[in-house]
C-alpha cells in the first residue's frame, strides 16, 4: 500500500529537481528560497540533479526561478550512481 | 615558464575564462583588471535584487573557497592602452601589466539619452552593482520615478522601483511595449499587467528635457508639453559593446571587437569574449548582436581554453532567453519578430538578441488561453522561432526543434489546425528525430 495519500504527493516523492544549466543566470533565487538551505544554484550551474536527501521536493525553487531553469523529473536511478 | 594570463573585465565571460584557464593550467598567473571592485556577481540577478526578491549577498556567484582555488590576482583600475607588440597593458593608475595572453571581456554599457539636461544627478542606468546601489539609495528618498526605454531592462527598472515603493511612470515613445519582438496581443498583455500593478504607463510620450535645480533632477518636460515632477529618471534605451580600449589600441572593430571563431582578435595573443566581441558571418559579412549571459559564459569558456593553447571553435547557437515580463515568464527562441519598429531602443537591450527581431515568411499565431500563449514561426522546412508566454511546458520541445532545425515540413498542411493539435505532432517529430540521431 502506498505511503502517500494522493497522487501529487506520490509524484513528488518519486521526483527530483533537475536543472537546464544553459538557461541559468546564477541569480540565486532558488538557493535563497530553499527552506532546507540547499545550495540549489551550485547544482544548477553544474547541470546536476538536486540529489540531496534533505530535498523536500517542495517546488519552492522550481516556482521561484524566474528563468524556468528547474523542473521535476521522475527518478530513474534513485541511488544516483 | 609560467604563462601570464591577463583578463580585462569582471563579468561572466571573464569568470568563465579564468575557470577554463585554471582547469588546464594550475600554475599560470591569472590577473583580472577591472574598474569594479566587487566579487563576481550575477548581472541578470541585479533586477531581482532591485525588486527585493533576493538580498545583495545572494548575487555573488562563487564561494570564498572557489575564488581562492582560482588563485587570481585582481587589480582595481582601468586599462587605458594595450601595446600589442610589447605584450603589455597600461593602466590608469600608471601600472604596466605584461601578458603572454590577453582577454578583453569588457562587456557592454548602457547608451546615454540625448535630451537636454541628460547630465543631471538622479538620471540613472542599470549596468552594474554600483548603479543598483545608486538606484536603491535614491529610491529610498524619491516619491516619484520616471523610466524611459524598452526591452527587458526598462521593465526591470519600472517594476524594481515600483517594488521599492516609488510611484513610477513608464514612458513609451511608440504605442506599445517591445514592438519589434512581441506582437500586438503580447504587448497588450504585458502593458495591461503593468497598469494593473500600479505603474503609470504612458504611450507616445518622450522626454524632451530633464529639468533640474542645483544639478539635481526635479522634473521632465515631455513631447506632450507636460511637466512631470520626479526625483529619479531611469534610462534603458539599449547597450553598446565597450570597444574604446580596443579601438585606441589599433584592434579591428565594427560594432564590437572583431574576433575569429576561435575568439582571437586581429592582434596576436589577444582574445575577446562576451558582449564586447563580434563574430561576422562569413557569408553575409554581417552579425546579429546578442547581449545574453549564456552566450558570454560559453564564449568565456572557449576563449579561456584557447588562451592555454587549445583550438576550440565557438559555434553560434540559436539565441534563447527566458525572462519575466510583468510577472509572466516569457521564452523567446530564434526568429520571432514582433512586426513593428521599436523607437524605445537605440541599440540592443540587455538580455536580448537582434535575431529575435527577424521575421521569417510563415507565421502561425495561436492563443491557448488569455495569458498562456505560444507563437510559432515556420520557415520552409523547419521551425525558425517561438515565443512562449506563461506556461513554459512546451519550451523544451520547441527549443530543440529550432536548435536542430528538425524537418517538420510533413505537418505544414496541418498548420491551420489549432495549437492543441499541432504541438503534440511537433513533439512526435522531435521524438522521431531524436530516435534517428541516437547512436
Amino acid at each position: 500500500m502506498s505511503l502517500f495519500k494522493n497522487s501529487r504527493h506520490l509524484a513528488l516523492a518519486q521526483a527530483q529537481v533537475v536543472p537546464d544549466s544553459e538557461l541559468c543566470v546564477q541569480c540565486g533565487c532558488c538557493t535563497y528560497n530553499c527552506p532546507m538551505e540547499i545550495d540549489v544554484r551550485s547544482y544548477a550551474r553544474k547541470g546536476l540533479p538536486i540529489l540531496e536527501s534533505y530535498c523536500l521536493t517542495c517546488s519552492e525553487c522550481v516556482n521561484r526561478c524566474p528563468r524556468g531553469v528547474l523542473r521535476f523529473e521522475k527518478i530513474t536511478n534513485p541511488t544516483g550512481s | 615558464m609560467l604563462v601570464r594570463y591577463v583578463i580585462i573585465g569582471s563579468g561572466i565571460a571573464s569568470l568563465s575564462a579564468a575557470e577554463a584557464i585554471r582547469q588546464r593550467d594550475s600554475t599560470g598567473r591569472i590577473t583580472i583588471i577591472s574598474e569594479e571592485s566587487h566579487d563576481f556577481y550575477s548581472r541578470p540577478g541585479l533586477a531581482y535584487y532591485l525588486r527585493r526578491d533576493i538580498p545583495e549577498k545572494q548575487l555573488f556567484i562563487r564561494s570564498a573557497k572557489e575564488i581562492r582555488e582560482l588563485a587570481l590576482e585582481r587589480i582595481h583600475s582601468q586599462a587605458i592602452h594595450i601595446e600589442a607588440k610589447q605584450h603589455q597593458v597600461q593602466l590608469e593608475n600608471g601600472q604596466i601589466v605584461p601578458y603572454d595572453r590577453l582577454l578583453l571581456a569588457t562587456g557592454a554599457l548602457a547608451s546615454s539619452p540625448s535630451f537636454t539636461g541628460n547630465h543631471l544627478r538622479g538620471i540613472l542606468k542599470l549596468d552594474g552593482l554600483d548603479d543598483t546601489h545608486q538606484l536603491i539609495s535614491r529610491a529610498r528618498k524619491a516619491k516619484r520615478a520616471i523610466v524611459v526605454g524598452g526591452g527587458i531592462t526598462a521593465l526591470e527598472l519600472a517594476e524594481g522601483l515600483h517594488a521599492r515603493g516609488v510611484k513610477v511612470a513608464y514612458l513609451l515613445r511608440g504605442d506599445r511595449y517591445w514592438s519589434d519582438v512581441l506582437n500586438e496581443e503580447e504587448s497588450k498583455i504585458v502593458m495591461d499587467r503593468l497598469k494593473h500593478e500600479g505603474i503609470d504607463l504612458r504611450i507616445k510620450t518622450q522626454v524632451e528635457e530633464a529639468i533640474g535645480s542645483r544639478g539635481e533632477i526635479q522634473s521632465v518636460r515631455t513631447n506632450q508639453n507636460e511637466i512631470l515632477p520626479t526625483q529619479l529618471l531611469a534610462v534603458a534605451i539599449g547597450v553598446k559593446p565597450r570597444i574604446d580600449l580596443a579601438q585606441r589600441s589599433g584592434l579591428a572593430t565594427k560594432r564590437g571587437i572583431l574576433v575569429t571563431p576561435y575568439l582571437q582578435t586581429s592582434a596576436r595573443d589577444i582574445f575577446a569574449a562576451g558582449d564586447c566581441a563580434e563574430i561576422l558571418d562569413p557569408q553575409t559579412g554581417k552579425s546579429q548582436q546578442d547581449i545574453l549571459w549564456p552566450i558570454a559564459l560559453a564564449q568565456g569558456r572557449i576563449a579561456g581554453a584557447n588562451m592555454t593553447g587549445e583550438e576550440l571553435v565557438y559555434k553560434k547557437e540559436i539565441p534563447f532567453n527566458v525572462t519575466m515580463l510583468a510577472g509572466l515568464k516569457v521564452a523567446i527562441i530564434g526568429q520571432i519578430g514582433g512586426g513593428s519598429q521599436n523607437d524605445d531602443l537605440v541599440s540592443v537591450s540587455r538580455g536580448e538578441s537582434e535575431t529575435w527581431r527577424l521575421l521569417p515568411k510563415t507565421i502561425l499565431v495561436e492563443s491557448l488561453d488569455q495569458i498562456n500563449r505560444i507563437r510559432l514561426a515556420f520557415g520552409e522546412k523547419s521551425l525558425q522561432g517561438a515565443l512562449v508566454m506563461g506556461d513554459q511546458r512546451w519550451v523544451r520541445v520547441l527549443k530543440k526543434l529550432i536548435l536542430h532545425q528538425v524537418d517538420v515540413s510533413a505537418i505544414r498542411g496541418a498548420l491551420t489546425n489549432n495549437l492543441h493539435q499541432i504541438l503534440p505532432r511537433l513533439e512526435q517529430k522531435l521524438n522521431e528525430w531524436e530516435h534517428r540521431n541516437k547512436t
